[in-house]
C-alpha cells in the first residue's frame, strides 16, 4: 500500500472539510461578494479590507483569535455552551468555522470581479423584462457570473486544503477529527517518517498542480456579451 | 386622462433634468438633442431605472411615481421597474448573451402575470413575424450581426404587449448598413402599433422618419416639444441642426408614373412629384424636404430642371446660423416649408410676411 491508513484517514479528513467550507462559502460568500460589487456605501472599503485580512494575516493569528473566541470565556463559545453545542475548539466544526474564516477571500474576491464585469445592464435588462431583483440575481447574474463561480470554488476548496496554522491553533491533532493531511505530514517530519512524508507530500504536491492546471488550461470561457 | 404625465426634477453633480411633458397616447415621440442633453436619463426616469427624487409619472392614467402627494410613511409613489408594463429597447442590444433568441424572447413572456399561455404565444407569433426573426430562434447572441441583435431585441421588448414601448436609440450603435436593414421594421412597428412609443434619437433623419411628435431637450430642460411638422418648421427651434433644416409632410400617394418612375405624392394644400417607392396609390407616406433645397422666384419660372413648383406665400423670416444666411418659413396652403437663402437675395425680392411667391423643391426625400 502506497498510504498506510492513518494517511488515508488524513487526506479523507481533508477532502471533507475543503468540500463543506466550499459549500458554506458559496452561501456566504456569493451575498457578500454581491454586495461588494455594487454597493457604493462608503464602508464597502473597511468591509472590503476585513474580508481581504486573511490573505496577509499570518495563520496562527487568525487561529489564535478563532481559538480565544470559541473558547469557554469567548463569546462563542459562551453562546455555543448555552446553546448546548459545547465548545469548538478541538471539534472538526470548529475546524469548518475556522477556516470559512480562513478561506473567505479566496471565495469572495473572484465572484466579486464576477459579478463586477457583469455589470448593471443585463439586470436593468431583466426588470424591464418582469424580472423582480431576486429572480434577474438567480436567472441572469449566476448564469452569467458561473465561470467566477467555478474560480472561487476551485481556489476556496485547494486553499482550505493547504490549511496548517489555523489548524494547528483551534484544531490540534487529533486523528479522524482535526489531523488533515498537512498536519499529517508535519507528524510524520517530526516522528522522522521521511518516507511517508514524502509520499502524502507528493500526493499534495500532484494535486495543488492539477487543480492549478484546471484552472489555467481549462479554465472557462466567460460568457461573451451581446 | 389618457397619454402620458412625466414631471421630474433631479440634480446630479454637473446634470440637472428639469422637464414637465404632456405626451400623446399613441405614436412616436422623439425626444431629440444633442449628447448630455438628458434624453436618456428621462428615458430612464420614466422606466424606473433611475429614480428622479422629485417627480410624478402616469401612463394612461396609471400612476408610476408620485412624490408630490406623500404617502402616509412620509414617501413617495413608485412602482419599481419590473412592475411597470412597457418595453424597454437599450442602445446596445443587451440580449443574454446566455440564452438563445427564442431564450431571450421567452424571458420576459414567462413572468408576465395573469396572461393565459395561448395569447402569450399568439403575441410572440406577432412580435417574430413584425421584426423578421423567425430563422434565428435556435442561435445565440453571439452568432447574430448587430441588427439582427436589435431586432430581436425589440421582438422581446415587443411580446410583453407593452402598454409603453421605451427605445433608446436604438440604431446608434450600428453602421449606415444595418441602420437602413432595420428602418423598414421600426417603420412597420410605427404603423402596427396603438401604443405610445417614445424614441430617443440624436439623428435628425431618424426622427423625421419616425417621430409623430417631439420633444427638443436641452441641458435637461425641454426646449421644444409638439407635433412633428410644426415643430420642425419653427424658426426658432432653439437647437441647431445646421444642414438638416428641413420639414417633414405626411402625404398620400395620388398618382403613379409608369413612364418615369415617378409618383405624385398629395400632402395638405399642393402635390409633388418623387421618385417612385413603389408604394400603391392611397398608401400614406412621408416626405422630407430640407431648407437648403428649397429656392424662391416671384414669378412662376419656365424652362427649368426643377420638377416642383408651387405657389406659397411668406410667413416669417428669421436668420440663420451664418449671418449671409436668412430662413423663411412659407405656407403651402395649411403646410409648413422652410427655405434658406442668402440675405442677399431676400432683400433682393423685397420677401416680406405676406408676400406671394413661388417656391422651386429641388429636391424631395421620401421617407417611409
Amino acid at each position: 500500500m502506497f498510504l498506510n491508513d492513518s494517511d488515508l484517514q488524513a487526506i479523507w479528513l481533508t477532502v471533507r472539510l475543503a468540500g463543506i467550507v466550499t459549500l458554506i462559502l458559496l452561501m456566504v460568500g456569493t451575498p457578500i461578494a454581491w454586495w461588494l460589487a455594487r454597493s457604493k456605501a462608503w464602508w464597502k472599503g473597511p468591509v472590503g479590507a476585513v474580508v481581504a485580512m486573511p490573505l496577509v494575516l499570518p495563520p496562527s493569528v487568525l487561529g489564535f483569535y478563532l481559538l480565544l473566541a470559541m473558547g469557554p470565556n469567548g463569546p462563542v463559545g459562551q453562546l455555543t455552551t448555552a446553546l448546548g453545542i459545547g465548545l469548538l475548539p478541538f471539534t472538526f466544526w470548529g475546524l469548518v468555522i475556522g477556516s470559512v474564516f480562513y478561506s473567505l477571500p479566496f471565495m469572495v474576491q473572484p465572484l466579486q470581479t464576477a459579478f463586477e464585469s457583469v455589470g448593471e445592464r443585463p439586470l436593468e435588462v431583466a426588470a424591464t423584462l418582469r424580472a423582480s431583483p431576486l429572480d434577474a440575481f438567480f436567472t441572469v447574474a449566476v448564469p452569467l457570473a458561473l465561470p467566477g463561480f467555478l474560480t472561487a470554488s476551485i481556489l476556496t476548496f485547494a486553499h482550505t486544503v493547504g490549511e496548517f496554522g489555523v489548524v494547528l491553533m483551534i484544531g490540534g491533532n487529533i486523528p479522524g477529527v482535526t489531523r488533515v493531511a498537512s498536519v499529517q505530514i508535519y507528524d510524520h517530519v517530526e516522528a522522522l517518517e521521511y518516507l511517508q512524508a514524502h509520499r502524502l507530500s507528493a500526493v499534495m504536491l500532484v494535486f495543488s498542480f492539477v487543480v492549478l492546471l484546471a484552472l489555467y488550461v481549462w479554465r472557462p470561457q466567460p460568457v461573451r456579451g451581446a | 386622462m389618457g397619454g402620458i404625465q412625466a414631471r421630474f426634477k433631479l440634480d446630479w453633480p454637473g446634470f440637472a433634468l428639469d422637464v414637465d411633458l404632456d405626451l400623446p397616447a399613441r405614436g412616436v415621440t422623439a425626444l431629440f438633442g444633442h449628447s448630455g442633453s438628458g434624453k436618456t436619463t428621462l428615458l430612464r426616469c420614466i422606466a424606473g431605472l433611475e429614480r428622479a427624487p422629485r417627480g410624478r409619472l402616469t401612463v394612461n392614467g396609471a400612476v408610476w411615481q408620485d412624490d408630490e402627494h406623500k404617502g402616509r410613511h412620509g414617501g413617495g409613489h413608485w412602482l419599481p421597474t419590473h412592475q411597470r408594463p412597457l418595453g424597454y429597447v437599450f442602445q446596445e442590444a443587451s440580449l443574454f448573451p446566455h440564452l438563445t433568441v427564442l431564450g431571450n424572447l421567452r424571458y420576459g413572456l414567462k413572468r408576465l402575470a395573469g396572461v393565459q399561455p395561448n395569447s402569450a404565444n399568439t403575441d410572440l407569433d406577432a412580435a417574430i413575424q413584425l421584426l423578421g426573426i423567425r430563422p434565428l430562434l435556435e442561435r445565440k447572441p453571439d452568432r447574430l450581426s448587430g441588427g439582427e441583435r436589435q431586432r430581436v431585441s425589440m421582438a422581446r421588448a415587443l411580446a410583453l404587449r407593452p402598454r409603453l414601448l421605451l427605445m433608446d436609440e436604438p440604431l446608434a450603435a450600428l453602421d449606415v448598413k444595418r441602420k437602413q436593414e432595420i428602418l423598414p421594421y421600426l417603420e412597420r412597428l410605427h404603423r402596427a402599433l396603438d401604443i405610445p412609443v417614445l424614441y430617443v434619437s440624436h439623428a435628425p433623419d431618424e426622427v423625421a422618419r419616425l417621430a409623430d411628435h417631439i420633444v427638443v431637450l436641452e441641458a435637461g430642460r425641454a426646449v421644444a416639444t409638439g407635433p412633428l411638422t410644426e415643430t420642425l418648421a419653427r424658426l426658432d427651434l432653439p437647437i441647431q441642426l445646421g444642414e438638416d433644416v428641413g420639414v417633414v409632410l405626411d402625404a398620400v400617394v395620388a398618382e403613379r408614373d409608369a413612364q418615369w418612375h415617378l409618383a405624385r405624392v398629395e400632402f395638405p394644400g399642393g402635390s409633388l412629384w418623387v421618385r417612385d417607392g413603389g408604394q400603391a396609390i392611397g398608401d400614406p407616406v412621408r416626405v422630407r424636404i430640407l431648407a437648403r433645397d428649397v429656392s424662391i422666384a416671384l414669378q412662376p419660372v419656365s424652362g427649368t430642371s426643377i420638377q416642383n413648383c408651387l405657389s406659397a406665400t411668406v410667413e416669417q423670416m428669421a436668420g440663420d446660423h451664418h449671418p449671409a444666411l436668412a430662413l423663411l418659413r412659407l405656407r403651402v396652403g395649411p403646410s409648413p416649408l422652410l427655405a434658406r437663402l442668402t440675405q442677399r437675395s431676400s432683400t433682393g425680392l423685397c420677401l416680406v410676411p405676406g408676400k406671394a411667391v413661388w417656391v422651386q423643391i429641388k429636391a424631395v426625400a421620401l421617407i417611409g
